[in-house]
């Protein structure tokens, strides 16, 4: 029986002060160009959290308008506001940085965050007052340090800063003297990482409508590492988040595949609901703090706001069929290979149209394809296109190729089978899964009966290998007779218990 | 351009010789595909990879232009790049690097 899509959340943290700090196309240039007008103007082009919140792709990412109202909207999107637009959605929330920066601490269980004593009490209020924020997370914030503290750390002792409005509130200190796996700068970028993914988790259990106790296993999909000098990549995200989320009868591991991840992540846990080695999966993953502001070079020279302001999370709940939401069709997998190739052709036909070849299905037979879903707000002014666009240009001149559909249909194809773009670069986050949330519903409504999410991963970028990598599986409305078509685990035992009974007697009777 | 292509792209130029180098391009927009084309020939216009400020001149096409198509056996062209051929907006990167290269090539 197909596990299915219980529920999922989006979230988003507004982080201005890691742009600066912690985006790599920022820490990069400090280096190389420390005098740059790029770092002159960065500051004046950050946007405020009201203009984040505001931002349309935003809303979109946390549930509070459809992708098709985007499609609606006039790009570009930066300029545009979104009338009613709020901080709360249904799949999550746009967290402001201050509260983020008391998660973040709630998070830390070796002591590495150091928390300016006034900026806690000047924020504490408010944190507790998120309705998804726990008492048992609240009461975890430290009263916090004397600011002369938190400098000594940063100029004696490599830690990083953490700021708020340009000022200096606490610092993340090194979680090892000399093991650069546990320096200030990785235990920031993990710490950051970790507390976003609990966001995640925290709101996949209320919208999945389940317990904390349901969840049996964990599996983090992020970009990070985190381990010491003897297993830099060692883990375990899952766990650690699972932990401060208060998934008490969980365990949980890391699975990895860059931009690909995810997906890999959510075949793995459809994968084990389905064999009954556990009952409900979670897939989560945190943001990203390298991958702020990482085209905010173009986004300045352009006169765009930094749109790179927030990190990014998910989380997808998983569990065995219930007989009504959309199932994971483990059947219809596609997979690059090793052997596929990298000429794109070649990689769109191993993650579309050779699953769909496998059950006799045609390109149209999907009705909606969730590829990269990049915000082309972001990308383009950068040079790099419409992402999702190029995706569904790639799928429709395949079905081209394959006679699926004439020549002269492919606009139409693109914009019945397409969405716009609306997720926050942030590598693994936009990569297929930012659909499933709407695809779920919009499959429970019956607008639309099967979606195909495709994950794509640049192995090149860890010098392992020059090989590309996808994988892309389908969900689709539930038959719905399955649950009641089988037998439970009690009629079974009660069938036995009658036919032992039977047995029994008959032996007596002889 | 990722600053470690940068660098394998200087190191192959002092190694066999500007002149013997031809940068095959496939970026998916005329204007990523002309970046990383004034890259290889101007210099790094972003000003933070190795080639800033180095003027190699190289000469450089795009998978899709017409002068490198020819080169290729036809079915495999096809099999590798047809798609994309009909993806992409060809004329768009043609002008870009046609640009780049009448203005900052020296081997052609």
């Amino acid at each position: 029986m197909n596990s299915v899509i219980k529920g999922a959340s989006y979230v988003l943290v507004h982080t201005p002060e890691m742009v600066v700090y912690n985006g790599t196309t920022q820490t990069t240039e400090r280096v190389v160009n420390p005098e740059s007008e790029y770092l002159k103007e960065l500051r004046g082009h950050l946007r405020s959290y009201e203009d984040c919140v505001n931002y349309w792709p935003n809303q979109v990412y946390i549930g509070n308008a459809h992708p098709d109202e985007l499609a609606q909207v006039e790009f570009p999107y930066f300029d545009k506001k979104k009338e009613g637009a709020e901080r709360y959605g249904k799949y999550g929330e746009i967290m402001p940085e201050e509260e983020f920066l008391l998660l973040v601490q709630a998070c830390d269980m070796f002591e590495v965050v150091k928390l300016d004593k006034n900026f806690v009490s000047a924020h504490k209020d408010a944190f507790a007052a998120d309705p998804i924020i726990t008492e048992d997370i609240v009461s975890k914030i430290e009263e916090g340090y004397e600011l002369d503290e938190i400098k000594h750390f940063i100029e004696n002792e490599h830690a990083e800063g953490l700021y708020h409005n340009n000022e200096l509130v606490g610092c993340v200190r090194t979680a090892h003297d000399i093991d650069v796996n546990l320096s200030a700068h990785v235990m920031h970028e993990n710490l950051m990482s970790k507390a976003s993914s609990v966001l995640a988790l925290l709101y996949a259990v209320r919208n999945a409508g389940i317990n904390k106790e349901d969840v049996e296993y964990v599996i983090d999909c992020a970009e990070e590492a985190c381990g010491d000098m003897n297993q830099r990549g060692g883990g375990n995200f899952a766990k650690a988040a699972a932990e401060v989320a208060g998934l008490v009868s969980a365990t949980g591991s890391d699975s990895r595949g860059f931009c690909a991840g995810p997906t890999h992540a959510l075949i793995e846990a459809a994968a084990l609901v389905k064999s009954g080695a556990y009952k409900t999966v979670v897939v989560t993953a945190g943001g990203c703090t390298a991958k702020l502001g990482m085209n905010g070079k173009d986004h300045v020279k352009k006169g765009l706001p930094i749109l790179e302001d927030c990190l990014g999370g998910f989380a997808v709940v998983i569990s065995e069929n219930d007989g009504v939401n959309p199932e994971i069709n483990l059947d219809v997998l596609g997979r690059h290979t090793v052997g596929t190739g990298s000429a794109p052709q070649a990689v769109i036909g191993s993650l579309v149209t050779d699953p769909l070849d496998r059950v006799g299905w045609k390109v149209t037979d999907i009705d909606k394809f969730s590829p990269e879903m990049q915000n082309p707000d972001i990308t383009k002014p950068a040079g790099a296109g419409d992402v999702p666009l190029a995706n569904y240009k790639m799928i429709g001149a395949l079905a081209v190729k394959r006679g699926d559909i004439d020549r002269k249909e492919l606009p139409d194809f693109i914009q019945k089978h397409g969405l716009t773009g609306w997720a926050p670069t942030q590598g693994h986050i936009p990569s297929g899964v930012p659909y499933i949330g709407v695809a779920r519903e919009d499959i429970l409504a019956g607008n639309i009966k099967k979606a195909m999410i495709i994950g794509k991963g640049s192995l090149f970028l860890g010098r392992m290998t020059n090989l590309f990598d996808g994988v892309s599986f389908v969900i689709q409305a539930n038959e719905g007779n399955d649950a009641a078509g089988t037998v439970s685990e009690e009629e079974v035992k009660g069938l036995i218990a009658k036919a032992m009974k039977e047995f029994a007697e008959t032996l007596m009777a002889e | 351009m990722d600053l470690e292509n940068q660098k394998r792209v200087k190191e192959f130029a002092d190694e066999f010789g500007a002149e013997n180098l031809v940068v095959v391009l496939g970026a998916a927009e005329g204007e990523a595909a002309g970046l990383a084309a004034e890259t290889v020939t101007a210099g790094d216009p972003t000003f933070a990879g190795p080639l800033t400020g180095v003027q190699l001149g190289l000469t450089t096409y795009h998978v899709c232009e017409p002068e490198l198509k020819a080169e290729f056996d036809e079915a495999v062209y096809d099999e590798q790049v047809g798609m994309m051929e009909m993806v992409l907006d060809v004329d768009d990167i043609v002008s870009e690097m046609s640009a780049i290269r009448d203005e900052f090539c020296k081997y052609l």
